[in-house]
């Protein structure tokens, strides 16, 4: 019984409450390190790795902490995380750590982690916490890899620092820029919200012929 | 007996958008039939390009929002012509697709289409195209080359997502003495050269497809405000507080500021300012907050050509003020008869 259920958790957050295209949450590293795939990937693992830890020992904490102190005690316990990913990044590759810059350690105030520690990890054991996280983690890596394959591709014609088209293809210097990130992001949201009204629009029908 | 009530307006004029609509392409037919004449082949296929791709654009719109078919009300026909009209004649067509799509979804559908929409949509193409590819937007091509008629300009047929040719060896083939590749805006900023302002009238110039023959536009923008199509106050102030501003600029330095006649003719400032500036979805309605608008963009347009890193700055201007629009008529209701004279 608890297996599906578990499962379910970690579908919630790569899915159905996906952090970027369904709750709208993280903005601020989705918009901003999003201009190549290898970024947005980077990105997505460093934040699923702290999510899952830092959940995990919330929920292990759950009873001990203080609820006058929790969100102090929360972010004490994402910080150690994240300096921890801080330190493995700038020791794994020096570029990757210049390019994202000041967002690792900006991780921190990711309103998506302290989102899941106070709304899921204190209240649930570490199991099904340690998943939601993950699951949350994944979605928030599926979302950030989505915009950045799409602004990596038009402008500058790679993929994961491949070049697709060729030697004469035309960058879309927009798509580097800033504005680039919020078209890409406004045309998945456009995309997501379109197959959710299909989607809900294909159960209402079944749902009238069942009755 | 029935009984109808009806709020006022009871009198209609009997013109509804699409007459409006079709008045103002037909308008502009002048305008691009000169550039044809000056660019060639190029300017017509970019022209046809851009309005077929603000069609295209317009029509998937129709089907996925599942309203009805709104080509017939002309005014995605007008945003294309308009934006082709603003584009250098060797834009690549691929490129101009790429604006006509970005000007009719990021300018309009978006916003809930024709009457919704906050800025021009046009000019929102435009600024789309100038952020995504800003070495094409500035490659100006050569005004009456020899075998304009017979051939593309190079650049025109880019396959798309590939990077225009190189155009200057085609430039020398055509028996053009003297091209300088920049617009007049550029040679005064960069070289503190000003042409004749009679090269303007002949379309002796670099420039956009659309933009080049001051007194065509002139007049073309005459007939449709003689004919109430557009309201005349705009263009005016437009214009006006251009001139006005320029002037003050000319006496205070007269050897680094260029006579108004320059600011009025070059560039954008002509059709932006009896074209894009009047349309009647993003301007004003309040008779001072019409005033103000029109002001607004000519004293934007001449701070940023003087003092902003761009040679042109109609397009910017124009933006701006629209995004002003809404706060201009809300400072600036007019009294209601009767009402009280002062409020605050």
């Amino acid at each position: 019984m608890s297996a599906p259920t578990s499962f379910d958790e970690f579908l919630d957050g790569l899915w159905r409450q996906n952090p970027i295209f369904v709750m709208v949450l993280g903005m601020c590293p989705t918009l901003a390190v999003t201009v190549s795939a290898v970024n947005a990937i980077s990105m997505g693992l460093a934040t699923t790795f702290v999510l899952g830890t830092s959940c995990l020992l919330v929920s292990l904490l759950r009873h001990s902490i203080p609820k006058q102190v929790r969100i102090a005690s929360y972010i004490v316990i994402i910080a150690t995380f994240v300096t921890v990913v801080d330190y493995a990044i700038q020791a794994i590759s020096l570029d990757l750590y210049e390019a994202l810059g000041a967002y690792i350690k900006l991780i921190v105030a990711n309103c998506i982690l302290l989102g899941r520690a106070e709304a899921h990890a204190a209240k649930n054991p570490p199991l099904p916490a340690t998943l939601n996280a993950i699951g949350m983690g994944l979605g928030f890596t599926l979302g950030l890899l989505a915009i950045g394959c799409v602004r990596e591709m038009l402008g500058a014609g790679k993929l994961f620092g491949i070049s697709l088209f060729g030697a004469h293809f035309q960058p879309w210097v927009v798509m580097v820029l800033p504005p680039g990130g919020f078209f890409v992001l406004a045309f998945w949201l456009i995309l997501f919200a379109a197959f959710r009204h299909i989607n809900g629009r294909r159960n209402a029908q079944l749902g009238e012929v069942q009755s | 007996m029935s009984m109808e009530l009806r709020t006022s307006p009871h009198q209609h004029s009997g013109r509804d958008v699409p007459v409006i609509m079709r008045n103002v392409v037909y308008s502009l037919l002048p305008i691009c039939a000169f550039s044809v004449w000056q660019y060639g082949l190029s300017a017509a296929a970019l022209i046809v390009t851009v309005t077929l791709a603000c069609l295209a654009a317009e029509r998937i719109n129709n089907r996925i929002s599942g309203a009805g078919n709104t080509l017939s009300d002309w005014s995605a026909a007008i945003t294309g012509v308009l934006l082709a009209l603003t584009l250098p004649p060797a834009f690549p067509l691929w490129m101009g697709a790429v604006a006509g799509f970005a000007a009719i979804w990021l300018g309009k559908s978006l916003f809930g289409g024709l009457g919704q929409n906050p800025f021009n949509p046009a000019l929102i193409g435009r600024a789309f195209v100038q952020a995504a590819f800003p070495t094409a937007i500035s490659t100006w091509a050569p005004a009456f080359a020899a075998h304009r008629f017979g051939e593309f300009i190079p650049s025109s047929l880019a396959a798309p997502f590939m990077a225009p040719p190189d155009i200057a060896s085609w430039v020398r083939q055509q028996g053009v003495d003297a091209f300088t590749g920049a617009t007049p805006l550029a040679r005064w900023k960069f070289e503190n050269i000003t042409p004749p302002a009679m090269d303007f009238l002949t379309g002796h110039v670099t420039a956009s497809a659309g933009e080049t023959s001051a007194i065509l536009i002139l007049l073309c923008g005459l007939y449709l405000a003689a004919r109430k199509f557009l309201d005349w106050r705009i263009p005016v102030a437009v214009l006006g507080s251009a001139m006005l501003l320029a002037w003050a600029f000319h006496l205070a330095q007269p050897d680094r500021y260029p006579a108004p006649l320059f600011v009025l003719l070059s560039g954008g400032l002509m059709l932006g300012a009896w074209f894009m500036a009047t349309d009647m979805a993003t301007s004003p309605v309040t008779p001072r907050g019409i005033w103000l608008y029109g002001a607004l963009i000519g004293i934007l347009t001449v701070v940023i050509r003087y003092f902003g890193g761009l040679t042109e700055g109609v397009m910017y201007a124009i933006l701006i003020a629209n995004a002003a629009g809404p706060l201009l008529d809300q400072f600036n209701q007019p009294r209601i008869l009767g009402g009280k004279r002062d409020k605050s």
